[in-house]
């Protein structure tokens, strides 16, 4: 913010160059650069600010006939409809338990395969695993998607194997009880071993000598991974925490639509596909407008809250 | 791979304790299992697209290969006109898209890349606070169908998330790690940014221009929730949306009116198999060799953190 300072503060001394000759000089040197910015700048202007200014509908009642600025400012009654609706809570449930469980089961996940790649004395079978781990990150949600609803089907393959062990076929698309477990299975399934990638790397700055004085000491692998490579990658863990906490009221549209049905929506159903369902299915834009600030909002807090803690905890944060 | 220098490799001549074996025997076990659970499913619908549809369809449990040989599927699935025409619109896309992403994200991770640029640290913060922060899906859609109206244009599908953020800090930072005597030299000769960026920082940053084109063009190819909300036009549609109506809309429906799958034409099937290699298997043969170019933007990313 040094720009600001000097603009408020009249010229001073005169070997001090005014701001507006700063300006002018930055500007000269500079023009390709900023030629350069041009379509970039644009680009997040029109793409990301003027979405976030639009956002306004969300206190008007927004009729497309008459725009966004001819449209009558209401103030908070589409949030409080949205918080009155009997949807609110059941969104909110249902948002934060398949964070939860994703927080529990999802983000521990990679940690360990990556704490396990690092133990495996050969470098060939560990490439191995990288490789055909990474695989499914690049397979598109809808054929993910697809793929668990016809290996889950009735009469699918998961069903044929549980019929091994005496259990009779589960309708698994259509159990409201099973979504959040296939949501957050399904993902680990796709991103375990790309999501590793970067622990791996942060094992690598793991200074070599700390384990080989363990191993003169004799300390076991476990206690290894436990007193050396674990507390080497915590900084890297707590980041990524910290980010994914900042998530916690983001569930993606992108998967749940593919993968939720009307019989599941009582536990399926998230903000951001009750956004989609009625701002743009239903074309109720004022409404949908508010929950989704509504959730960027919550998003925006819960990121800046947790960077707060880790920076208490002395575990540094984003910024 | 840089991923791979990790410890020195442990003990050679002494022979290692019973608990060691163990956790390396057990490490082994699990990671076989890690293996399976993620090659099986892509094996199954490998062998089942190529299995004989009449016996697939009467068949039910673990396919360890083909029942039977037959390519009746893929027939059907190339000559599936709305199949090759989203073909032609994917590749459309991912082209065109790709090359409009990288212009622009070459362009500011260049100028974002410089110092002493006055307005830098200003411009800086307005993109990264993108990251955190947006107006939500309904604006953007608004936007982007009404105000721009570009419903049922390809323009919706390229342009408005033109440039990915972190693509972005990721190439940046492959930027700043041109040595800058090289470009003040050039700049002695007279060279200006321009000249500078063509000829000097690109043929210098090819490894994560790579990265960059990858993560885009895949994305790309993946991508489908911006074709589902703006395009209408059967004839723009890209692949991902016609295999999701194959895929996961005609699941539904046979599944909400209680029809078994098995009861459609029996080939019905086996095209749903044949149609996730045809969309899925161009990305999978590129992959492996260019792994190694992955792994390395997710490190830069990393360091960049």
């Amino acid at each position: 913010m040094k720009t600001a300072q000097t603009l408020t503060r009249p010229r001073q001394t005169a070997a001090r160059p005014g701001f507006w000759q700063v300006v002018v000089k930055d500007f000269r040197r500079n023009k390709y650069i900023y030629l350069m910015l041009l379509p970039v700048v644009a680009y997040y202007v029109i793409f990301h600010y003027v979405p976030m200014y639009g956002a306004q509908i969300a206190f008007r009642d927004y009729v497309p006939a008459r725009g966004i600025w001819g449209s009558e400012w209401i103030g908070f009654e589409n949030f409080q409809d949205f918080f009155r609706s009997f949807y609110f809570w059941r969104l909110l449930r249902n948002t934060f338990a398949i964070n939860l469980l994703d927080v529990i089961f999802g983000f521990p996940a990679p940690i360990i395969l990556a704490l396990l790649l690092n133990e495996l004395t050969s470098e060939r079978f560990k490439r191995v695993v990288q490789t055909i781990t990474y695989m499914p990150h690049f397979i598109s949600l809808v054929v993910v998607v697809g793929m668990v609803i016809d290996f889950l089907a009735r009469d699918g393959l998961v069903n044929y194997m549980l019929a091994w062990f005496g259990v009779s076929p589960i309708a698994f698309m259509q159990r409201p009880d099973l979504y959040w477990f296939i949501y957050v299975g399904s993902g680990i399934w796709q991103s375990i071993g790309w999501g590793s990638i970067i622990y791996l790397a942060a094992i690598t700055t793991i200074d070599p000598t700390l384990y080989e004085a363990a191993k003169v000491d004799g300390a076991a692998r476990l206690k290894q991974i436990w007193h050396i490579t674990l507390p080497g990658i915590m900084p890297v863990i707590v980041l990524l925490l910290i980010l994914r906490v900042g998530q916690m009221m983001n569930v993606g549209y992108e998967k749940a639509i593919l993968l939720y049905n009307p019989l599941t929506y009582d536990t399926a159903d998230v903000i951001s596909t009750y956004v989609y369902r009625q701002g743009i299915l239903s074309a109720d834009f004022s409404y949908s407008a508010a929950v989704g600030l509504f959730n960027s909002l919550i998003n925006f807090v819960l990121l800046i809250a947790a960077n707060r803690v880790s920076k208490r905890l002395n575990q540094g944060g984003l910024w | 791979m840089a991923v791979t220098l990790t410890r020195p490799s442990s003990s050679s001549s002494i022979r290692k304790p019973a608990s060691e074996r163990l956790f390396d025997a057990i490490n082994i076990v699990l990671m076989l299992a890690l293996i399976v659970a993620t090659l099986y499913p892509l094996l199954y619908v490998l062998f089942a697209s190529i299995s004989d549809p009449g016996e697939l369809a009467s068949y039910r449990g673990i396919l360890l290969k083909p029942l039977g040989f037959s390519l009746r599927a893929y027939d059907a699935v190339f000559s599936n006109p709305s199949i090759s025409v989203g073909y032609r619109n994917t590749l459309f896309y991912v082209v065109g898209g790709t090359a409009l992403s990288m212009l622009l994200t070459i362009l500011g991770a260049y100028a974002l890349s410089r110092q002493n640029v006055l307005w830098k640290v200003p411009i800086m913060f307005m993109i990264v606070f993108t990251m955190f922060f947006s107006g939500g899906l309904i604006p953007t859609y608004l936007l982007v169908g009404k105000t721009l109206n570009w419903v049922d244009t390809p323009w919706a599908i390229i342009v408005p998330t033109a440039i990915n953020t972190w693509n972005l800090l990721i190439l940046k930072t492959a930027f700043e790690g041109v040595p800058v005597s090289l470009e003040e030299a050039a700049r002695m000769d007279g060279a200006n940014d321009f000249t500078i960026l063509f000829r000097i920082i690109l043929p210098l940053s090819l490894p994560a221009l790579a990265v960059i084109v990858l993560f885009y063009a895949v994305g790309q190819w993946n991508a489908y929730f911006q074709a589902l909300i703006y395009l209408r036009d059967r004839e723009l549609f890209p692949l991902q949306l016609v295999l999701r109506e194959i895929l996961i809309a005609n699941s539904m429906d046979s599944m909400t009116t209680g029809v078994s799958s098995g009861d459609i034409e029996p080939i019905g099937e086996t095209i749903k198999y044949a149609t996730i290699v045809v969309a899925t298997l161009p990305i999978l043969m590129l992959y492996p060799f260019l792994q190694r170019y992955f792994i390395k933007g997710v490190m830069i990313g990393a360091i960049k953190e």
